[in-house]
């Protein structure tokens, strides 16, 4: 049996949880495991990507959600209920929980994994520029799936639920969430539709402003690499990368960026990019779908212009 | 306060990364070195605490001698003592990395004292495996909190930020703790001339590593699937303005 640990914030479940689900369920009998009460309602919907059953656990303590609360309650139930593997998403709190499980279980853990095959499991390092086959010696196999890798198809059962009691030490509380901020509500870098990104090319902080107004006139945000965050030019939160953030767009206008591995796995996703560059070698200008060569400062501002102008 | 943080010696590939004929490491022969920029802030705030609330940090690695390039980095950013675990040969697996650190963790508190608080990188450059900071978080039965973008020291208590879809979450963690914290969290300083003079001069301790191999062997790296796309060529200059458009328009970006 292969039990999923199913991601969820105050019951509403993550995307990368149906992924995990689903590619479960291709691999062998799959269980759910829901932690806190706040899960209950998620039954159905765990049942649409074909697991047979849900093991709910409640604990007053289990309010909100806290690494090692979480992690301690995946480790008891990989003693009671012995699965052959055990699965979730390799998200933050995914990866995070499935790590504290595996140091109390002291059992290996395998983190992104992309693919299961015949001759091991292959997963991805360097945030995805490389791939490592690899092999677990372990009664249960501790995984966690990188997110995108496997599709979220359904296959509607209806699931049967029972309950899973676990004994739980108070102090581990020291690590649940205490308080949230949410956030405003908006295009985020990680959603928008358009991302127009600056690098080193750029020059300065200051010029940032033609590629905003670009972004703003195709209801875009402003994004830029690890060398402008790391000069101050922009904020992190704006960073594009392996330690940054992946984007999806359906473009991606990366201008004066050399296009570095680290770089191009957070911006790969993007459904068209287009390479602004006076460098025809660069590494962004040669895998792009477009490219215009020269400068920037100029090039950035005429496409506004031209925007702007067709637009009326 | 007692600090101490944990790097790992990682090269650092440019445009892409090549794997060795063997298929077991990266072909490092055209690269520098460098650590994960997770680390490098994991270092900074280091400093930063020590700046601000006294006391001393410590930086450890487990990797080749060579690694001694990135203790003496983080030293020169005013990291004061540092602590070499030398291994030879392939990188270790997690649980043995974990195992070792945490050991040489425990010797080196029977000797000084308690670090009060732990540094690690969310997950290191290279294998990411996102595991290495809770074994041995969990091997000294302290609380440890991943992605951490906020640190504050409150008395005995950490306040710690991180970032989630819903917003950001605070945690309160009581000290002696772990971290796992993620670039964002600070904007690392450069290394000064006086920084980098200071660096050489310190005093390498270094602690032979013990630990069992663990569960997770690695059989091959492989490339990962590269996107070939012959790139079009929209123009150069702003005369390619138009074009652009044109494209802009043709994907839906423009309507
Ligand atoms: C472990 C690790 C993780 C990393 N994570 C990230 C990450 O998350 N995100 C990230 O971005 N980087 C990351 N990096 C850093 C990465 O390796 C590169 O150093 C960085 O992406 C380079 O930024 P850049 O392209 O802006 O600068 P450069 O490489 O200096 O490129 C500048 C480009 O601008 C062009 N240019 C110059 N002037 C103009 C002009 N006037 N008009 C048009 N073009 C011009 C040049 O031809 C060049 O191509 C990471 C590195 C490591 C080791
Ligand atoms: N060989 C090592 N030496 C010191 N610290 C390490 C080593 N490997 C991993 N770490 C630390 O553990 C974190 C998580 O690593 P990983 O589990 O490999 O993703 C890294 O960011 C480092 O802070």
């Amino acid at each position: 049996m292969i039990l999923v640990v199913v991601e969820h914030d105050r019951g509403t479940m993550s995307p990368a949880s149906w992924e995990a689900l689903a590619a479960a369920r291709k691999l062998g009998e799959t269980h759910a495991l829901t932690i806190g009460e706040a899960a209950d309602g998620l039954v159905e919907e765990i049942g649409a990507f074909g697991a047979t059953t849900v093991h709910q656990v409640h604990d007053n303590l289990l309010v909100d959600y806290g690494p090692e609360l979480w992690g301690e309650v995946v480790a008891q139930a990989v003693t009671a209920l012995n699965p052959t593997m055990v699965l979730t998403t390799g998200t933050d709190r995914g990866n995070e929980v499935m790590a504290h499980a595996a140091a109390i279980l002291d059992l290996p853990m395998v983190a992104n994994v992309v693919e299961f095959g015949d001759g091991g499991l292959v997963r991805v390092r360097w945030g995805g520029s490389l791939l490592e086959r690899c092999t677990l010696e372990a009664p249960t196999h501790l995984v966690t799936i990188a997110h995108h890798a496997f599709a979220a198809d359904e296959s509607p059962t209806s699931a049967t639920v029972t309950q899973l009691s676990v004994q739980l030490d108070p102090t581990l509380g020291r690590t649940v969430v205490r308080d949230r901020v949410e956030r405003a509500a908006g295009v985020t870098l990680a959603t928008a539709p358009v991302v127009v990104s600056g690098g080193r090319g750029v020059g300065s902080a200051d010029g940032f402003a033609p590629l905003q107004e670009l972004a703003t006139a195709l209801a875009g945000v402003v994004g830029c690499s690890r060398a402008v965050t790391n000069l101050g030019w922009r904020n992190h939160t704006d960073q594009v990368g392996q330690t940054g953030t992946r984007i999806a767009p359906d473009i991606y206008i990366a201008c004066g960026i050399s296009g570095a591995i680290q770089h191009w796995v957070g911006a790969m996703a993007s459904k068209k990019i287009l390479a602004i560059n006076t460098d025809p070698e660069a590494n962004m200008v040669t895998k792009a779908d477009y490219a215009v060569i020269g400068d920037l400062h100029q090039v950035v501002p005429a496409i506004t212009a031209e925007v702007r102008r067709r637009r009326g | 306060m007692r600090i101490l943080v944990c790097v790992k010696r990682v090269p650092a590939p440019g445009a892409r990364i090549n794997i060795a004929a063997d298929g077991q490491a990266i072909d490092t022969a055209f690269l520098g070195f460098t650590m994960s920029p997770h680390e490098e802030c994991a270092v900074e705030e280091a400093v930063q605490l020590v700046e601000k609330h006294g006391g001393e940090a410590t930086v450890l690695t487990l990797g080749p001698a060579e690694a001694d390039e990135q203790l003496r980095y983080a030293a020169s950013l005013g990291v004061a003592n540092a602590v070499l675990l030398p291994i030879t040969g392939p990188d270790w697996d997690p649980q043995r990395t974990a195992a070792a650190i945490a050991a040489a963790i425990a010797e080196l508190e029977a000797a000084d004292g308690v670090f009060d608080l732990i540094l690690f990188g969310n997950e290191s450059a290279d294998s990411g495996g996102f595991q290495v900071g809770v074994r041995v978080a969990h091997a000294l039965a302290r609380p440890i909190v991943n992605g951490i973008k906020g640190i504050e020291v409150q008395g005995d208590v950490l306040v710690a930020r991180r970032e989630a879809d819903v917003g950001v979450e605070v945690y309160e963690i009581p000290l002696p703790a772990v971290l796992g914290v993620k670039e964002g969290i600070n904007l690392p300083r450069y290394p000064t001339l006086k920084g980098r003079l200071a660096s050489k001069k310190v005093a390498v301790a270094q602690v032979v590593p013990d630990a069992e191999p663990g569960g997770q062997k690695m059989v091959t790296l492989m490339p990962a699937a590269e996107q070939v796309s012959a790139t079009v060529i929209l123009g150069t200059g702003p005369e390619a303005a138009a074009a652009v458009v044109d494209m802009l328009e043709e994907i839906g970006v423009l309507k």
